[in-house]
C-alpha cells in the first residue's frame, strides 16, 4: 500500500482549476493554429485570430481564456494499492476547488440547488467521476465546463436498427442545433453504447483526449474522420458567423451495450476545451 | 463593413446598421444575465421601477470573473443569448436598444427587434480576456447579491461586436450558414 495524504490532492487540484483556465494545452493550440489556416470565410478567419490573440493574452495578464470558468469536472484514476491519510478525499477534492476558484481569481458559477438557485460562492462542489485502476497511483484528470456548450449537449436513446447511420445522425443533428450557441469550433464528445448514463460519461470522458488523436478502433476511427468533415460542411464556422471550421474534433468512445439498445450521448464542447492531468 | 458608434444608440446609428457590419462601440453599456433578467421582470411584475434607464440602453449578456488587482474587471466575453429570450421583448417594448451576446434568438425577440427598431449584437464567444481589454471601468449598480450575475455599468471603448440582427430582422446567422453550406 501506498500512503497518500489528502492535502496533496488539495494543493494539486487547485494548480490544476488555475492552469486549465488560464492555458490551453498544446492539442487545441495546434487545432486553432490549423483551423486558421484552412479557414476560407474572412469573418471566420477574423474570430480564430481573436481567439489567439485571446490565449496571449490570458496567459500573459493571466486573464481566464473565457469568463465562463466553468464547473469543475474531475476524473479521479485511483490506483487500488493507494491508502488515502490526512482525511476525507472528497472533502480534500472539492477544498483543492474552492481554494482554486478564490484565490485564482476564477468565476464562481454554482449554484447549490438547481431550483433555488443560491450561488455557493466558491464554485464547489465538483463533478468527480472515480475510476479504481491497478498500481499505486493516482492520476487526474481536471477539465472545467462551461455551459454555454453543455446546454446543447444531447442523449439520445436509439434502436438497434438505426445503427450507424443513425449515430451520424444523432450527432449532426445535435451540432447543428447547437450552430453559434456553443462558441464554435466546438470539439464534440462522442459516446456510444452502455446504458442511459454511461454513453453521457463516455462522451465527456471523450472530451478530454487530444484533438486530433483517433480510436484505435478502425471503424470508430473512420466515424470520427467522416462526421468531423461532415461538421466542417454545415457552413456553421468560427463563432456561428459563417465558414469551413465549425469543428476541431470529433472524439468517440464506445462500450458494450444491451441487445436492445443503442444509446448516443453527443457532450459538446466549445473551442475552449480545457483538460489538464496530473499523475501523483 | 466596419463601423464605430458613440453610444447610446441612435435611431440613425440603427437605421445605417446591417447584419454582418463589424462595429467598435465606446460609451456605457450595462451587464445582466439569467438571474438579473428574472429579477427586472419580476419588479415590473410587482409594478416596480427597473434599477436602470432602460430607454436607449444597451445590455451586453455577460457575467465577468473577479478582476485581479489593477485590473477594472476580469474575463468578460457574452453569454448564451437565448437565455434570456424570455424577457428580452418586454425590455425592448420598454425602450431598451441594443443587446450583446453570442448566439440564436426566438422569433418573438426577432420580432421585438423589428416592432421597435432594435439591433442584436454578437461578441465572440470564448474570447473574454480579449474583450475585457475594451473595459475600462465596471461599476456594480444594482443586484450587488447576485454575484456575477449582479447588474454593473461598464465603459468601454472600441468594443468589437458584429450586427447579427438588424432592424428590418435580417439575421447575419442564417445568411452566413447558408453561404459556405456544402452539404
Amino acid at each position: 500500500m501506498r500512503d497518500i495524504d489528502v492535502s496533496i490532492i488539495t494543493d494539486n487540484i487547485k494548480e490544476l482549476c488555475i492552469k486549465a483556465n488560464h492555458f490551453l494545452s498544446p492539442d487545441m493550440t495546434d487545432a486553432l493554429d490549423s483551423a486558421c489556416k484552412k479557414e476560407e470565410s474572412d469573418l471566420g478567419k477574423l474570430v480564430l485570430n481573436q481567439l489567439k490573440e485571446n490565449l496571449e493574452i490570458a496567459g500573459n495578464d493571466m486573464i481566464p481564456i473565457c469568463q465562463d470558468t466553468g464547473m469543475a469536472v474531475i476524473f479521479m484514476n485511483i490506483g487500488q494499492e493507494v491508502h488515502f491519510v490526512g482525511g476525507n478525499l472528497e472533502d480534500a477534492i472539492n477544498e483543492g476547488v474552492r481554494r482554486g476558484y478564490v484565490d485564482g481569481f476564477l468565476r464562481k458559477s454554482v449554484v447549490s440547488d438547481p431550483i433555488e438557485r443560491v450561488n455557493t460562492k466558491d464554485n464547489t462542489p465538483a463533478v468527480i467521476h472515480y475510476n479504481i485502476v491497478p498500481g499505486d497511483k493516482v492520476e487526474i484528470t481536471m477539465a472545467p465546463k462551461g455551459f454555454g456548450s453543455e446546454n446543447m449537449s444531447r442523449v439520445f436513446m436509439l434502436k438497434p436498427a438505426d445503427g450507424i447511420e443513425g449515430v451520424k445522425n444523432a450527432v449532426l443533428t445535435a451540432v447543428k442545433d447547437a450552430g453559434p450557441n456553443a462558441c464554435p469550433p466546438m470539439v464534440i464528445g462522442v459516446g456510444i453504447g452502455g446504458t442511459f448514463e454511461k454513453c453521457a460519461l463516455l462522451a465527456k470522458k471523450a472530451l478530454t483526449r487530444k484533438a486530433g488523436e483517433h480510436s484505435e478502433i478502425p471503424y470508430v476511427k473512420a466515424l470520427e474522420e467522416e462526421l468531423l468533415e461532415r461538421i466542417n460542411k454545415t457552413g456553421i464556422g468560427p463563432g456561428g458567423l459563417g465558414g469551413t471550421q465549425t469543428a476541431f474534433a470529433v472524439n468517440v468512445l464506445t462500450y458494450p451495450t444491451h441487445i436492445a439498445g443503442l444509446p448516443v450521448a453527443v457532450n459538446i464542447c466549445c473551442h475552449v476545451n480545457r483538460h489538464v492531468s496530473v499523475t501523483l | 463593413m466596419e463601423k464605430k458608434i458613440r453610444l447610446p444608440l441612435t435611431e440613425e446609428n440603427i437605421n445605417a446598421l446591417k447584419a454582418g457590419d463589424y462595429v467598435y462601440l465606446t460609451g456605457t453599456i450595462y451587464t445582466a444575465r439569467d438571474a438579473a433578467h428574472k429579477r427586472m421582470d419580476e419588479a415590473l411584475n410587482a409594478g416596480e421601477k427597473l434599477p436602470l434607464d432602460i430607454a436607449g440602453t444597451t445590455i451586453y449578456y455577460m457575467g465577468p470573473s473577479p478582476a485581479r488587482e489593477g485590473r477594472p474587471i476580469g474575463s468578460a466575453g457574452p453569454t448564451t443569448a437565448s437565455r434570456m429570450d424570455k424577457y428580452a421583448p418586454r425590455l425592448l417594448d420598454l425602450g431598451l436598444k441594443g443587446m450583446i451576446g453570442k448566439g440564436k434568438r426566438s422569433d418573438a425577440v426577432k420580432e421585438a427587434i423589428v416592432r421597435n427598431g432594435a439591433v442584436y449584437f454578437a461578441a465572440v464567444g470564448g474570447a473574454g480576456a480579449l474583450l475585457s481589454k475594451a473595459i475600462v471601468s465596471s461599476e456594480v449598480v444594482a443586484y450587488d447579491d447576485l454575484g456575477t450575475e449582479a447588474i454593473r455599468k461598464l465603459e468601454v471603448v472600441d468594443f468589437p461586436v458584429i450586427v447579427v440582427i438588424d432592424k428590418t430582422g435580417a439575421n447575419l446567422y442564417d445568411m452566413a450558414k447558408e453561404k459556405y453550406c456544402r452539404e
